[in-house]
């Protein structure tokens, strides 16, 4: 909620000046959602301190302005009003954006010159990314140091808080302190309360053209302040290449990594599903749990499938989908190929019965174990295809992975992992009990103890 | 002439065009019954007479009367119907709606028909069309019957036709005007011997030596067929069902065997398996007469009945939905046989699919045909046949007691050809997608029909399916509460007086206030022991209860806390004597579980934690900076020419922000409290404030009062975890009685407690025909902080805060309320899994309706 700058030196007072507010009058101004009051601190020759401080109307913005419709972005309680956030951006731009611009009409020189200042952002919001507050800040020639506290000293088991007190310290043009502090809050901010549009990458583009170019941290900085909207990003690097005609790194960042990259595990999982599809002589297949619709996709250029279906639990899933699938403007001969359905494993269902295969790729590890007996008589004892794909995480493989410890799981939705022994137990009973035969394999790179990072059951009816 | 029609059929008018079709249609029919061509032309190409549109014209008039017939309703057809193919399609429609045709001909003089057409405008097709019709309809008319129309009537003048009388008659099956009560009896296949014991145990005068029993006072018998083979007495039992039926003491359904023996009594080959010889055999000794008797009483029989206004329909062998009340091959084959597939299984015997899971009917449907050890319950439906003639028990159902009386065979009369006492009959109440998605009414007995949209269950099946715990053991989930209306006391949000109002001007009394824990909703389900866990929840893996949350998730991620304080509480209940005093073995109760932290962790840690963090140091900093600036602005004062809109008065934005400053504390002081570390077991809290439902019963009847007082009896006091709800009678019309519930809650919420929950002294209020809301909250001044902010109690903030509309939470909340109570009543009373599924699973779906989620 408030940012302070200090000028120290010889006829500090002329920050005043360069501010363009008047340390012997503290002012207030109007924001969309509150107020920012400017005032002095410190007022000497040697050490001169102006504040900024917001005042965010929380009701405000739990409400939605008066009038308007749709409600508000934020719950009631909220750190907004607290914190130096996207709102204390809003507010540099409004309160000095004189400033910002570099004209100081008496003081140009000094508005020209590299001064020594020191800004303090208090309560900026920064959840587990402390470490980028140098590697973001330090190439832009300040000192950074700041100081964070324990969330709830009553309850410690809470952890650290989030917001740090920001100091930054340096030599450094007074519109460039603020334009750094006006385009680096939000990317350490990320609620931010505008929606993020084109208009934000002219902003960026406007403020950052003297130094983001050249910034280590630029595809860092440029990703985050955008939100990680890909189009957006995307349309930002082009632009920082195109004005600066020597540095077309960024262009080609982006698109060297590719073609080394191994496929995926997923697009490795889908390939072998769809090529077990294409081994045996099935035309019709449903994707249960098909998610966006990723399988389908792959599913639907195969002329072998005539016919295909996805379900899922979400209906937000399916409208991506339908959408990733383009059915809104499909003609009528891919819509008599495909459907969407929402629809649930646990629950009886005839609309999937009919079909030559159907798949459940990584979906069963989202049931609750008591759930599965539901889901076993769904699928394998009413909708009872021919043939079933089940794909699941093999658990033993995960001591491949740094990120997880101990027994935790891949995926916070995952309600178990199971080893093969266990998936292979698992397939077994409900084989001989539904009446399919069973082969497994393994999807991924293969670890010689632990196996691969998926396991795959095919069950075959037994005529 | 009188002109006999079943209630449900295709009446179809033939005639040629202009021979009065249409004029008699709307003499004899309400308009809506009758399905005409020429309108179904005009509907659909705004020209009547548009033969082009012929075929368009029909499909719309079949679809429109697939529908009505589905429904059950009379449908008349008004086309010209003189040609063979043209009715092929009518008598297609009602093999397929299982209901007779009709053949209503108007063969009137071509002369009148060529004069009528002649009047009416557009008519211009010339006589030659007229003669055509009338001499294919002529040719037509000896042909109808064998055509399969089941009546024919012919109509030769056009006085005839204006005097022609429609009667229409009830079908056979149809009893629905018979409200019993009933005996209903399973195949008996000839054991005359157990059939009189089984009689006498329900209280018939049976005289077995002449085949005759009399049943108590306006009782009757109802026996499913299969009365012979395989048994030691079939000529007995025939003589004695036979009696019984003619002094109207009972009725009696087809069963596969007896129309089997029919066969064979009427001279046809048929094979004398699966017992038919041993009737042959008993009947061999009986004369020409008693033949003619068995032959005629038992071709009289019919397939099924529907009785007690069609709540009540036995067949031998069951019915599904959409043929009860129909008379066709097709239904008389299903009450036979059963849904058969054609195929045999490794006895011989036929297999047949398990349509009673799939069961989704209003009526009780009591069959029997499948034998098994006991009498089978799914779904609406039993299965009465316990394979008497196998060794198995002869059984009854009493209806409308539902009670089951059986008596043990005397020793198997006839080797059973299929293990009985191997599970035969599929008694699945697997949940089916079709009893949740889409627009669904639900009828409930608080609030008749509740509407629940599409979309709204499409959000619940998500949740429904990914996070809430097996539908078994959901039996119940709690309505959402509304908070009072707004005070009227300028520093508060909510205040009693307002609670209190809501039911005074509602004719309330008298309320009971119960302090609110600040914990979370829990819904536990216990059972006795493991065994009445499967057999009462059908829930096999051993659990023999639940804690849930308010959206039906788990309330404990591990198995193990959830079952020790399961566990706790079975031991309380031991002690109390809860089991025998409720003659019950498991219970269902609405509790707060606490602290709040054990539930709310994240959003503590993730949410209010870090407010209250942010803003006491973001406004000590700011205070601090505002010191230090009046400060030096002393110093440095500057004379200011003019003032300025802009100008601010630093003194007064210090004192603010110190005001600011202290309900940040007060705020923090407010979450704490409800948070407190779980290092054991015994740090949980469960408070019970509602005893819902046991064994065969709802305690929805029992006002508040009872509610706590059996709380306290049974449930705390006694272990730590277990604690009772400090509560307040008030009475309304007492100033001082109400004087004292304000006093009360401000005592309770001076200190930041979240407040109390105004509830009607009877568990379910009404005004005449509305419902009341089954409680409303008030919540604390300090409390509600954490709701709308530290500093809602500042400047204009609550001002604008009490413009809130209530309307929509309490009318969820009814709805929510409604249902809830439907599904206990439903569970209580046995109903199947679907039944109480529907219920919980529309409260989850109106909790998707967005509403505001501060109230």
């Amino acid at each position: 909620m408030l940012l302070t700058i200090t000028y120290t030196g010889q006829n500090t007072q002329n920050l005043g000046y360069l501010l363009y507010k008047n340390p012997a009058r503290p002012q207030v101004f109007e924001l969309n959602h509150g107020k920012a009051y400017v005032f002095y601190p410190e007022v000497s020759n040697e050490r001169t301190t102006a504040a900024l401080m917001i005042d965010i109307d929380p009701i405000d913005l739990a409400r939605g302005k008066a009038g308007e419709t749709g409600g508000g972005l934020f719950d009631y309680v909220n750190d907004r009003p607290y914190v130096s956030s996207s709102f204390m951006s809003t507010a540099i731009s409004k309160v000095f954006g004189t400033a910002m611009s570099g004209r100081a009409d008496a003081h140009q020189a000094l508005s020209d010159s590299p001064l020594d200042l020191t800004a303090v952002i208090t309560m900026l919001p920064c959840r587990g990314e402390q470490e980028k507050l140098r590697s973001v800040f330090e190439p832009l020639g300040y000192e950074v140091c700041y100081d964070t506290s324990i969330s709830d000293e009553k309850f410690l088991d809470w952890g650290i808080s989030r917001y740090v007190n920001l100091t930054l310290k340096g030599k450094v043009r007074l519109r460039d302190l603020l334009k750094h502090i006006y385009v680096l809050i939000p990317v350490f901010d990320r609620q931010k309360h505008y929606w993020v549009g084109t208009d934000e990458v002219e902003k960026l583009l406007r403020h950052g053209e003297e130094w983001l170019p050249e910034h280590p941290e630029r595809a860092y900085i440029t990703g985050r302040y955008l939100n990680r909207r890909k189009s957006l990003v995307n349309l930002a690097f082009e632009r920082l290449a195109a004005s600066n005609a020597v540095d077309d790194e960024l262009l080609a960042e982006e698109s060297v990594e590719k073609p080394e990259k191994k496929p995926s595990l997923n697009t490795q999982r889908l390939g072998r599903v769809v090529a077990a599809l294409k081994a045996i002589d099935v035309k019709s297949v449903i994707d249960l749990g098909c998610g966006e619709g990723n399988l389908l996709r792959l599913l639907m250029k195969e002329r072998q499938f005539t016919k295909i279906a996805g379900m899922d639990v979400s209906h937000i899933a399916l409208r991506r989908a339908s959408d990733k699938l383009k059915l809104e403007c499909a003609n009528e001969h891919i819509l008599e190929r495909i459907q969407l359905f929402q629809g649930s494993l646990t629950y009886r269902d005839a609309r999937l019965s009919g079909y030559d295969a159907a798949c459940v790729v990584e979906v069963i590890e989202h049931l609750d174990i008591p759930r599965l007996a539901a889901f076993e008589r769904a699928l394998f004892e009413f909708a009872k295809p021919p043939v079933i794909l089940v794909t699941t995480p093999n658990k033993e493989y995960n001591v491949n992975y740094d990120f997880l410890y101990g027994e935790a799981l891949r995926h916070g939705d995952h309600r178990f992992e199971w080893t093969r022994t266990e998936f292979r137990d698992w397939a077994v009973k409900i084989g001989s009990r539904f009446g399919y035969a069973l082969q497994f394999s393994e999807i991924g790179e293969i670890d010689e103890k632990y196996g691969a990072p998926t396991q795959m059951g095919v069950f075959t009816a037994c005529v | 002439m009188r002109i006999e029609i079943p209630e449900i059929a295709v009446v179809t008018l033939i005639g040629a065009s202009g021979s009065g079709k249409s004029t008699f249609a709307k003499t004899h029919f309400k308009p809506t019954e009758v399905l005409s061509s020429d309108y179904f032309r005009a509907l659909i190409s705004d020209d009547e007479n548009n033969q082009r549109v012929t075929s368009q014209a029909f499909d719309t008039l079949y679809y429109v009367a697939n529908k009505r017939l589905e429904l059950g309703l009379l449908t008349v057809i008004d086309a010209t119907n003189v040609q063979r193919e043209a009715r092929a399609s009518v008598l297609k429609l009602a093999k397929e709606q299982n209901c007779h045709a009709v053949a209503i001909v108007l063969d009137i003089p071509e002369k009148v028909c060529r004069e009528r057409n002649e009047q009416r405008p557009n008519r211009d097709f010339g006589g030659h069309v007229i003669n055509r019709q009338s001499e294919q309809l002529r040719r037509s008319i000896r042909h109808l019957q064998k055509e399969g129309f089941r009546y024919v009537y012919v109509l030769k003048s056009e006085d005839e036709a204006r005097e022609a009388e429609i009667v229409r008659t009830s079908l056979w099956s149809n009893k629905k005007s018979e409200h019993g009560p009933f005996d209903i009896i399973g195949d008996v296949h000839g054991c005359y011997e157990e059939l009189c014991e089984l009689l006498q145990s329900l209280d018939y005068a049976v005289d077995a030596q002449r085949y005759y029993a009399t049943p108590p006072e306006g009782r009757k018998a109802v026996f499913l067929g299969d009365l012979c083979d395989r048994g030691p007495s079939n000529v007995e039992v025939l003589r004695l069902v036979m009696n019984m039926a003619q002094s109207n003491f009972a009725y009696c359904v087809a069963g596969n065997h007896d129309v089997k023996l029919v066969k064979k009594l009427r001279g046809n080959s048929v094979q004398l398996t699966h017992g038919l010889d041993k009737t042959i055999d008993q009947l061999s000794a009986q004369n020409e007469e008693f033949f003619a008797e068995v032959r005629t009483f038992l071709d009289g029989l019919i397939s099924h009945y529907v009785f007690d206004d069609g709540k009540l329909v036995t067949a031998h062998a069951g019915l599904i939905e959409k043929y009860q009340g129909r008379g066709s091959r097709r239904v008389r084959e299903f009450c036979l046989y059963g849904d058969t597939t054609g195929e045999t299984d490794e006895y011989g015997l036929p297999v047949r699919l398990p349509w009673a899971s799939e069961y989704r009917g209003k009526a009780l449907v009591v069959y029997g045909h499948t034998p098994t050890p006991e009498a089978e319950s799914i779904n609406n439906t039993v299965c009465i046949d316990t394979g008497c003639v196998f060794g198995g028990k002869l059984t009854a159902y009493r209806y409308p007691e539902k009670e089951l009386v059986s008596v043990m065979a005397k020793r198997e009369h006839y080797p059973p050809v299929k293990p009985l006492f191997e599970k035969p009959i599929d008694t699945d109440d697997m949940l089916n997608i079709d009893d949740v998605i889409g627009l669904k009414y639900i009828f409930t007995r608080l609030r008749r029909s509740i509407k629940i949209n599409a979309e709204n269950s499409a959000a619940a099946l998500e949740v429904m399916s990914r996070f809430a715990a097996d539908p078994h053991w959901l039996i119940y989930l709690p309505p959402t509460m509304s908070p009072c209306e707004t005070a009227k006391l300028q520093d508060y949000l909510e205040y009693p007086a307002e609670a209190f109002d809501y039911y005074k001007t509602r004719g309330i009394g008298k309320v009971v206030c119960e302090q609110k824990h600040m914990g979370s909703r829990a819904v536990i389900v216990l059972c006795r022991d493991a065994k009445t866990a499967q057999k009462r929840f059908k829930v096999n893996d051993g659990s023999f209860g639940i804690i849930y949350t308010r959206t039906g998730r788990h309330f404990f991620e591990e198995d193990a806390t959830e079952n020790a304080l399961l566990a706790r509480l079975q031991s309380v209940l031991e002690v109390s004597r809860f089991w025998e005093d409720f003659a019950t073995d498991w219970v269902c109760l609405d509790a707060e579980l606490m602290p709040w932290s054990a539930k709310a962790q994240k959003l503590l840690a993730e949410q209010y934690a870090p407010v209250g963090r942010a803003g006491r140091d973001g406004l000590a900093s700011a205070v601090d900076s505002l010191k230090k600036a009046i400060a030096a602005l002393g110093e440095n004062a500057v004379k200011l020419e003019e003032e300025s809109s802009r100008d601010v008065d630093l003194a007064a934005l210090l004192n603010a922000c110190k005001t600011r400053a202290e309900t940040l504390n007060l705020y923090t002081d407010a979450y704490r409290q409800y948070c407190w570390d779980v290092k054991s077991l015994d740090d949980y809290r469960i408070a019970p404030f509602h005893i819902l439902a046991t064994e065969g019963k709802t305690w929805c009847g029992e006002n508040h009062i009872w509610q706590m007082d059996a709380i306290k009896k049974y449930m705390t006091g006694t272990d730590p975890i277990f604690m009772a709800t400090n509560h307040l009678l008030v009475d309304l019309l007492d100033e001082a009685s109400v004087q004292a519930g304000i006093d009360w809650w401000l005592s309770l919420t001076a200190s930041g407690g979240e407040g109390m929950v105004v509830k009607p002294f009877d568990f379910i209020a009404m005004r005449g025909n509305e419902l009341l809301q089954p409680a409303v909250k008030c919540r604390g001044r300090e409390y509600l902080r954490i709701i709308y902010g530290p500093e809602y109690t500042l400047g204009g903030n609550l001002e604008r805060l009490k413009k809130r509309s209530l309307s929509k939470k309490r009318g969820l909340a009814l709805h929510e309320f409604a249902l809830g109570m439907e599904s206990l009543e439903r569970f209580a009373a046995n109903d199947p899994l679907y039944r109480v599924h529907e219920c919980v699973f529309g409260v989850l779906a109106i909790e998707s309706e967005p509403v505001d989620p501060r109230l």
